[in-house]
């Protein structure tokens, strides 16, 4: 393991204590008086009619689908534009095909609607 | 011995992760753990200084397509689902390869590392990170599948708009 | 002396300013919102309210802190944990200086500097996402719900061009050190203008600095961006049944990624500590003019007083500002102190923005921001980026 990994451990100690020692700081300090009602899913003061285990719109399934597809795509630049001036016209052109189905695919999904909310 | 024990805290974070998933009844459960495990796999690949895969393991496999899990999980409610319908059919299925992979892993301990053809160990990099290195063999040597991927993506892209606007 | 102390030393002075600047950032936030609103803001506790962050955390500790009895417990405990470990991770690899030679022992102002630093920090903020879902979902309310899946589906989507306008740099730059991305926008073009990327041909990166800004406002849940708290319609979001210190945590966690963006905005578009002009042409001596301009306000303002004790609290400030001015005269410690000052004034600028931007801007309909990300921001920052790669391409031998 490379030195330079050393500080993010530490680090990585630091951010995981602190929340750790405030929320147990917090616990001996404060009054705990818990009854029935204060203890109800806060629903502007009315009881809550059902769970809210439910289901909910599909939009966010296409917006969580489509984000894991351009993602591949993004990450893959990366790398690219690290070894950008080493790779050159080959690269550029490389990636240039990489693009033009993304962006077939992009254009097309765009037609059909699936990026409009509604 | 800092690497044995971050090794083993990773190891045992994949593991555990790991045999949670599949045991969990709640399918929230069992993607949480799943996310645990796929950190202690990132977590290995940092030991290993295969930087870039770490990225990706995080960004793509706990960034993006476990929320996705988390999402249709979430959404469809299928703790409910579940309850409705039992795959108890599958068990035997499922027993018999459980056994037959069991027996594999047996076969290759038993006959320990020696049985296995490993390639040599690649030489250390000449200069640059990992992420260069990726660089270089992603778009020189295995340019084609870097291309093939981008034709996956396309059909992925079409394949989950039909499914999610069938009526459009 | 001991790498290992060495870092120890840095960690905990990293955190120590963070933690300060996380608590003097909500005062800073109130007093400039109040102003823009023709208020006075906090100016109860302690001079010019200057102890009320100090008040806010005793409050919030006292605080009753209640686990609701419909909530999955593990889950509701972790999130406000996870959100603020994710929100603080990311400092690690931020640069703050370069090298700096301090009492005989030399080392970078930055914890640690990896050789893939953006793509580290972007991971990070990957995983961020799970604090506001999980909070959203282990909360059991439709209020809470709602919020969390909406706040996620947000993050992710403003991933994309965020991500898109990173790569940007990379190209001109060729590295993923943030460390090495800084030194190459070092120096002067015709002598005057900062080799910064947003002034750095081929192409000039204004269109990806304003993409990666927008996208920050996304990523950090910010007015005009903020519908995971809309409060007059889901209440609180996905933070609505948390009280207490764990509430405090969610706050806590924006105001950090709000501090780690705007560092990142820093470093990859305005050229990070690097000054705004040459030295030659006297940029050392800006904090000097600066801080002795704030301190000669204060002392005229505290002369003539428009509120009880500004004649005293007024005259001390000044009297502390010029001696802040003093100290960049001293060449040993302004060497170290200079880079310093450019990169916090360039990152207090953009976080005054977000401060300025939240109270001008009424808030987006979600469909409307949905559709703004994926619709526009997406292509154009797809576009800007191979502008950037064909002219980059064109002028490299």
């Amino acid at each position: 393991m490379p030195s330079s990994y050393i500080p993010i451990f530490i680090f990585l100690a630091v951010a995981i204590l602190f929340p750790i020692v405030l929320i147990v700081v917090a616990k001996l300090v404060r009054p705990s008086a818990p009854f029935l009602t204060k203890l109800e899913a806060y629903e502007c003061g009315i009881k809550a009619a059902s769970n809210s285990r439910g289901r909910y719109t599909v939009r966010f399934y296409i917006i969580a689908i489509l984000f894991v597809i351009f993602d591949v795509e993004t990450i893959f630049l990366f790398p690219w534009a690290v070894r950008y001036k080493q790779l050159g016209w080959f690269g550029v052109s490389e990636v240039g095909v990489f693009l033009v189905f993304l962006v077939i695919g992009y254009l097309w999904a765009y037609k059909k609607g699936a990026l409009e909310w509604i | 011995m800092l690497d044995a024990v971050f090794f083993y805290t990773f190891a045992l974070m994949t593991l555990t992760g790991a045999v949670l998933t599949i045991t969990r009844k709640s399918a929230v459960h069992s993607a949480i753990w799943l996310i645990v495990s796929l950190l202690g796999v990132a977590g290995l690949y940092l030991l290993q200084q295969a930087e870039f895969l770490f990225a990706v393991q995080i960004v793509l496999y706990i960034g993006g397509i476990m929320v996705l899990f988390l999402f249709v999980i979430m959404l469809v409610n299928l703790d409910e689902a579940a309850k409705q319908r039992q795959f108890n059919n599958q068990r035997w299925i499922a027993l018999g390869c459980a056994v037959i992979v069991g027996a594999e892993i047996l076969y290759v301990l038993a006959k320990g590392t020696a049985s296995l053809s490993l390639p040599a160990p690649a030489a250390a990099p000449a200069a640059g990170g990992n992420t260069e290195q990726i660089a270089v063999s992603l778009f020189r040597d295995y340019l084609l599948p870097f291309e093939a991927a981008s034709l996956l993506l396309l059909a992925a892209i079409v394949g989950s708009v039909i499914m999610a606007k069938r009526r459009a | 002396m001991n790498f290992f102390i060495l870092s120890l030393i840095k960690a905990g002075i990293v955190a120590f300013v963070l933690m300060t600047t996380l608590a003097y950032l909500q005062w800073i936030e109130r007093k400039v919102i109040a102003h823009i609103q023709l208020r006075v803001g906090p100016r109860r506790v302690g001079p010019h309210g200057l102890l009320q962050p100090l008040a806010d955390v005793i409050k919030l500790l006292t605080k009753e802190d209640m686990i609701p009895s419909h909530v999955h417990t593990l889950f509701y405990l972790l999130a406000p944990f996870l959100a603020v470990m994710f929100a603080l991770i990311s400092i690690a690899v931020i640069p703050f200086g370069g090298k700096v030679n301090i009492l005989g022992v030399e080392t970078y102002m930055q914890l640690t500097d990896l050789n893939f630093g953006v793509l580290f920090i972007l991971a990070m903020s990957g995983v961020g996402v799970y604090g506001v879902a999980l909070a959203g979902w282990s909360s059991n309310n439709k209020y809470s719900l709602l919020g969390g899946l909406r706040s996620s589906a947000q993050m992710i989507s403003y991933e994309l061009p965020m991500a898109l306008a990173i790569a940007c740099p990379l190209l001109m730059v060729n590295s993923l050190s943030l460390r090495e991305i800084v030194d190459a926008q070092g120096g002067f073009f015709l002598g005057v203008i900062p080799r910064w990327a947003v002034f750095q041909g081929p192409w000039p990166q204004l269109l990806g600095f304003l993409v990666f800004l927008i996208a920050a406002f996304a990523e950090t849940n910010r007015v005009p961006f903020d519908l995971p708290e809309a409060e007059n319609e889901l209440v609180a979001g996905f933070h609505t049944e948390y009280s207490s210190m764990k509430f405090a945590s969610f706050f806590m966690a924006e105001y950090a990624n709000m501090v780690t963006v705007s560092c990142m905005a820093t470093l990859l578009f305005l050229g990070g500590w690097q000054p705004l002009f040459p030295a030659e042409y006297g940029s050392k001596f800006i904090p000097t003019l600066l801080f002795a301009f704030s301190g000669a306000i204060a002392i005229y303002h505290g002369l003539n007083p428009a509120r009880k004790w500004d004649n005293i609290t007024l005259p001390a400030a000044g009297v502390a500002f010029l001696g802040v001015a003093l100290i960049f005269l001293i060449p040993i410690v302004a060497e170290i102190l200079l880079p310093l000052f450019w990169f916090a004034a360039k990152v207090g600028v953009i976080l005054f923005l977000f401060i300025w931007i939240r109270g001008t801007l009424p808030r987006f309909r979600y469909d409307q921001l949905m559709r703004f990300a994926w619709t526009i921001l997406f292509p154009v920052a797809m576009v800007n980026l191979l502008i950037t790669a064909f002219l980059v391409a064109v002028t490299t031998k």
